[in-house]
């Protein structure tokens, strides 16, 4: 007589329920705790994400239901959003100059206090000071009292000149050149990554250049920057995505209207206004889509570019 | 190439003095081993050669000319380094042509000069290459190649061989060697390793705690050692040493009892008053078996290493401590045998309680 078995290996298919226990019994207490990591990701940063992006395709003001306006907001933005434009101009020549002048002043910072004098971890802690502070609201109200009309700046340009200096943040010619000052004042945090970058390169290497007879300067472009550029490259990539996201400055100094005459509307500032000043909560969920493109393509450059000027000593090449 | 002086020099650190008023001169071409144990100062030593240390007190001197103030790059040396030093964004070609860009050196002087050092360092295929597809013994042929293109007056280097496995050392030490005699130039070279000494070296410095102990020939330092440190540092396996005591003195024959009963006579030039405390010095080779009645020591056999060329025999001795006997050929030795020891042809030293040599083998 012969049988027929629908489960040849005499064994018993494992339920669903049965699944889950063994899942559970193994994994458990990770995943417990996991959760409020978890929760976290999906409540406040993957959900609001996936619901920004779908508001990007709708008109919603808040007080009634999104309605679906496929590429409305789009086409608004790329073909006749003016001020946008302006807010784009204000923000890159913000990215182009802060971000250079920022590494510059943080590395520059870093190479005196790399050297072993009296009073260094004083001196590193002050500098790294404004970087805890800068951002802040209060920070920005300062810097807004130091640059008024009447503001401390203009005194002491005054008692040290002679000169009645302008007033630096409500004029269109100073305000975003004075905005830019207060984001390279902030150089505490890339200073600290570039002090550790340079605390790696290794101190016989100067020893065996200066044996080599090459100066200080030689030293420094031969050495210390091609051996840094891995630290250039990530606090590059790092400031220029801060700066591209800069709002509480240009914010808390122009009153929240990014004034003078738009000088200083960052790109976010202006993302704000459309949604909690205009209520296009669409339109301003397409802007911010843009902007995660526009620093997309800047972090893509960077990448792109770095295998021409970032050595990394791991590297087969 | 050029001779080198140094006079009484001394380095300081923050009011420590590591460097207590060296003495040394360095003859044009002769090729300088600075060996010690670590921390005697024979690395700092060589960088105030170099110009990377500061001088503290006295002279270093170049062709006869002081140079204490001279910056490193000025005193036309070229150092090798413990750790190679090579830069490692820069393929072999770049790290070789550095010092020659950096003095500005014609484009087409600094090929020749590369391409000559590639070639007698055998590293031509390695040209393009970065640092860090290298082995450490190619590493070190760059790094050696990169003090070669700059035809410094001395060569300095600072123990080049210690990051090498014990083969490759050997290798380049020989490559080493072969290259001083082709070139014909000054050479300093530090190291720990007394093999690396005795091999290397037409003159040894022994250092320690920041003063030479002494100074000469390989086989002038381990035939004629000035004290027990020298006779120690020097030869492998190390000497063995055996307390005595002066025991009779008459003119310069003295009679020296061992721990453990045995006694020797023997002449001494100067021979220390009855009763001192003496210590014997004998190297592993000097050591043989002999019958149990001409025995001067005798023991038990704790180890017996065959190394096939020779034996290393480690004995046990009655009163505590144990010598180390190098038997030729492939001796028939176990632990647990009982070996009776002579001192072939009288070949021992004797140093006085200062530890300083008072008999010569």
């Amino acid at each position: 007589m012969t049988s027929v078995s629908t489960n040849p290996g005499g064994r018993s298919a494992p339920s669903t329920e049965g699944r889950f226990a063994r899942i559970w019994r193994r994994n458990g207490a990770g995943y417990l705790f996991l959760l409020p990591w978890l929760v976290g990701f999906l409540g406040l940063t993957l959900g609001p994400t996936l619901a920004s992006l779908y508001l990007s395709f709708t008109d919603y003001d808040l007080l009634t239901s999104p309605r679906w306006s496929g590429l409305k907001n789009y086409e608004y933005a790329a073909f006749y959003d003016r001020r946008l434009g302006k807010a784009i101009e204000v923000t890159f020549t913000y990215v182009l100059w802060s971000v250079p002048l920022k590494l510059t002043v943080a590395l520059l910072l870093a190479m005196v206090l790399d050297r072993s004098v009296r009073g260094v971890a004083f001196y590193r802690a002050t500098f790294y000071l404004p970087s805890l502070l800068g951002a802040s609201v209060a920070i920005a109200v300062l810097w807004r009292q130091l640059f008024g009309a009447d503001g401390l700046i203009n005194q002491l340009l005054f008692f040290v000149t002679g000169i009645q200096g302008p007033a630096w943040i409500t004029h269109p010619d100073y305000a975003l050149s004075t905005l830019i000052v207060l984001a390279i004042w902030q150089f505490g945090s890339p200073m600290i990554i570039f002090l550790a970058g340079l605390r790696q390169v290794p101190q016989d290497l100067y020893e065996a250049a200066s044996m080599d007879g090459a100066s200080g300067w030689r030293q420094f472009w031969k050495i210390t920057l091609p051996l840094l550029a891995p630290v250039i490259f990530f606090n590059l990539v790092l400031q220029t995505i801060e700066a591209f996201k800069a709002f509480t400055q240009a914010y808390i100094v122009s009153g929240g209207l990014g004034g003078p005459v738009d000088s200083t509307m960052f790109y976010s500032l202006y993302l704000y206004l459309e949604a909690f000043a205009n209520f296009r909560m669409g339109y301003a969920s397409a802007l911010a889509w843009i902007l995660l493109v526009i620093i997309a393509i800047f972090t893509a450059i960077a990448f792109g570019t770095s295998k021409y000027w970032v050595y990394y000593e791991d590297e087969q090449r | 190439m050029a001779e080198l002086e140094l006079q009484n020099v001394i380095k300081e650190f923050g009011g420590l003095r590591v460097i207590h008023g060296i003495d040394l001169k360095v003859e044009d071409g002769e090729f300088v081993v600075f060996v010690g144990p670590s921390g005697c100062g024979k690395s700092t030593l060589l960088r105030m050669i170099a110009g990377l240390e500061e001088i503290s007190g006295g002279d270093v001197l170049i062709d006869g000319a002081v140079v204490n103030e001279m910056p490193a790059a000025k005193r036309e040396l070229a150092m090798v380094f413990q750790s190679y030093a090579l830069y490692p964004h820069m393929s072999v070609r770049k790290n070789l042509a550095f010092g020659l860009e950096t003095m500005k050196v014609p484009k087409a002087e600094i090929e020749q000069k590369v391409q000559e050092a590639a070639d007698i360092l055998q590293i031509n295929e390695l040209l393009e290459r970065k640092p860090g597809q290298l082995s450490g013994g190619q590493r070190q042929r760059v790094a050696i190649g990169r003090a070669i293109v700059r035809e410094p007056q001395i060569f300095l280097f600072d123990e080049p061989l210690s990051n090498l496995d014990a083969e490759l050392r050997m290798q380049m030490r020989v490559e080493i060697n072969r290259l001083h005699r082709r070139l014909g130039a000054t050479m300093i070279f530090v190291t720990h390793d007394q093999v690396e000494a005795m091999t290397l070296a037409d003159k040894i410095v022994v250092l320690r705690k920041g003063l030479i102990e002494q100074v000469g020939t390989p086989l002038e330092l381990y035939n004629t050692p000035a004290n027990v440190f020298v006779a120690g540092f020097l030869g492998s396996p190390r000497m063995n040493f055996l307390p005595g005591t002066i025991t009779s003195v008459s003119g310069t024959t003295a009679t020296i009892e061992l721990e453990g009963g045995h006694s020797l006579t023997t002449e001494i030039p100067n021979p220390p008053a009855q009763g001192e405390v003496v210590t014997l010095g004998i190297r592993p080779e000097s050591l043989v078996p002999v019958p149990e009645a001409e025995a001067v020591l005798s023991g038990e056999v704790q180890i017996a290493e065959q190394l096939g060329g020779e034996t290393y025999v480690y004995v046990a001795l009655p009163h505590g401590g144990t010598v180390t006997v190098e038997i030729k050929g492939q001796a028939r030795v176990e632990a647990g045998d009982r070996l009776f020891l002579g001192f072939e042809g009288g070949k021992f030293h004797i140093f006085g309680a200062d530890e300083k040599v008072i008999r010569h083998a």
